[in-house]
């Protein structure tokens, strides 16, 4: 089993926790090394964390190149990394940039893409990925049959474990190349201080139901009692109640949380796309025959503005 | 000289329909009626906003697909796209995303372009993958995953929110853009519209006009390749309560039972 490169997402200077899903999915299809690009001066400690998770070592690059051109850089830094090792394969995160990235690395090395695996296990000839297709109506396993498998993994696909290993840093100089895109501005994400939609275990999600952008109060202090994210249906984005960013469906994040809360979210299937795989559901809605129903583990059927006041409440008594 | 403008959709299953694998384990077809995926109405509307803030521009729909993916154009030229290319062979049956991308890219250059606009993502396929293929090709900058997008004085400019952080990108044209759902919502045909389309030109190629052998296509040229489907086991029924007053505390005490309290 050979090298399995793990491209290390990171965000204000910490490595997010689907990178170290991603270290440990690596484990059981070869040896991880990971990258660590644009990091600047928190590359050592986000190496040493990828060591723990059992990266035996490191790749780090760094320059301006990361922050100001869009995509490129990382695609020229990573193929090169991958030639030189002779990496057996490639994974990276999930994200809209993440698979922008794993697509050019894979033309560029001649080798099949994989995008949104929720697993991925050693089979024969290589690394077998299981997808969930059509909706999460379909579970697809499949393969890359030609060059080094490139993957990209769902946030969320396992729980990360450490492994600790050597985690040797070797420092890499990047030929940039190709015609990329400047990036003029950037404004980070004020962060809301719930955990991220992708990587928590409890979601409440509020949909066209919640009526009002205040109405969103309830689904919010239920979340807190729960410790929980905030998720927003596309029809309560849309209407401008809950911003983009929490939004949970096809063209928004899919989320696969332990529980999932759903109030006042009839269930269309842009919607069900995103939480289907959730392994607990339970529904609030005032409509008996919402198809968010043929979903649930428990549902009530009611106005969320007194049941979701009410769990609250209980939710806090209980856990005092 | 005009902008040109090219769409790049996809003819898919309608997502509210029951979507199926066939047998070869592409995807049905046939048991589906198709549709343009929606999310590259979103890619017509910014192509159309682009072309008439310019005044002087083409905007020209291209597309890979079965005999029926005619639809799919049909449906863009009645948004007021002016003419359409649908590459259609039967070689290309099974094609995985670098094929396609190839594919994409050698209609491309036939056709010409400044900017080349795509939907974030197919609704069947769900990769969003393609735009960055093309770029890579091609050797263009991409600018993709746009919320807002506009071109002034030959540079394209958009918003591109991200995971962690909101950018501000630009490129040069000629480029490859693709565009969100957040981008702004898609005008819908006029009756002029869908009768003037009926009028606009369809040009057909094949993969002999593209110089494309048909072993670099295909399910057996495809990098990729599916061991096993399966259909996710339904989910159990669950337990359905109206709420007459204790709805929440029913509620808590399920959540309480599966050890979430």
């Amino acid at each position: 089993m050979g090298e399995i490169l793990v491209l290390v997402d990171h965000a204000d200077g910490a490595v997010r926790k689907p990178a170290l899903e991603l270290l440990t999915l690596a484990r059981r299809i070869g040896e991880p090394s990971a990258v660590v690009l644009g990091a600047g001066s928190a590359a050592a400690e986000i190496a040493a964390k990828a060591g723990e998770y059992g990266a035996a070592k490191v790749y780090v690059a760094d320059g301006a190149e990361f922050a100001d051109l869009l995509v490129v850089p990382k695609v020229d830094a990573l193929t090169q990394i991958a030639k030189a090792a002779d990496a057996a394969a490639v994974l990276v995160t999930s994200s809209g940039e993440g698979k922008e990235i794993a697509a050019r690395v894979a033309l560029r090395l001649g080798s099949g893409i994989i995008t949104d695996a929720v697993d991925l296990e050693a089979g024969d000839g290589g690394p077998v990925a299981t997808q969930s297709v059509f909706a999460a109506s379909f579970q697809v396993k499949s393969k890359v049959t030609k060059g080094a498998p490139v993957i990209t993994v769902k946030p969320n696909s396992t729980s990360p474990e450490a492994a600790p290993a050597a985690g040797a840093v070797e420092n890499v100089t990047v030929e940039f190349t190709g015609k990329a895109a400047k990036v003029t501005s950037r404004t980070p994400r004020v962060s809301s201080g719930r955990p991220e939609l992708t990587e928590a275990a409890i979601v409440v999600s509020g949909g066209r139901g919640v009526g009002a952008k205040e109405g969103f109060g309830v689904v919010e202090e239920l979340a807190d009692a729960l410790g929980a994210a905030v998720g927003a249906s596309r029809a309560a984005v849309d209407a401008g109640w809950y911003p983009h960013t929490n939004q949970v469906g096809q063209t928004g994040k899919q989320v696969s949380p332990q529980l999932y809360v759903a109030a006042g979210i009839s269930g269309a299937i842009q919607h069900r796309a995103g939480m289907q795989t959730s392994k607990t559901i339970v529904a609030i809605n005032k409509d008996p025959e919402a198809p968010i129903f043929e979903l649930v583990d428990y549902g009530v059927v009611g106005d969320l503005f007194t049941v979701l006041p009410q769990l609250t409440g209980e939710v806090k008594a209980r856990k005092g | 000289m005009s902008l040109r403008i090219v769409v790049c959709v996809k003819y898919v299953p309608d997502a509210t329909g029951d979507r199926r694998f066939a047998d070869d384990t592409t995807t049905d077809r046939e048991g589906v009626d198709g549709l343009l995926s929606e999310l590259d109405e979103y890619g017509v509307e910014q192509a159309l906003r682009i072309a008439e803030a310019s005044g002087d521009a083409e905007v020209t729909v291209l597309t890979v697909g079965p005999d029926d993916a005619k639809d799919a154009l049909r449906k863009a030229l009645s948004m007021g796209a002016d003419k359409a290319v649908h590459v259609n062979d039967d070689d290309i049956h099974g094609t995985d995303v670098i094929g396609t991308s190839a594919i994409i890219a050698k209609a491309l250059d036939k056709v010409g372009y400044d900017l080349v606009v795509c939907g974030m993502a197919s609704t069947d396929g769900t990769m969003g993958v393609l735009p960055a293929l093309l770029a890579e090709r091609l050797g263009l900058p991409q600018v993709t995953l746009l919320s807002e997008v506009s071109v002034e004085g030959g540079v394209v400019k958009g918003r591109r929110d991200g995971d962690a952080a909101t950018e501000q990108v630009e490129a040069e044209l000629p480029a490859v853009v693709s565009v969100t759902d957040q981008s702004g919502e898609a005008r819908y045909p006029s009756f002029k519209g869908i009768m003037a389309a009926k009028k606009k030109p369809v040009q057909s190629l094949d993969l002999d006009d593209l110089d494309i052998e048909a072993d670099e296509v295909g399910l057996a040229g495809s990098w990729t390749a599916v061991e096993a489907v399966a259909a996710r086991p339904a989910r159990t029924a669950g337990t359905i309560v109206k709420d007459e007053g204790e709805g929440g505390k029913q509620l808590a005490t399920y959540l309480a039972e599966q050890k979430f309290i």
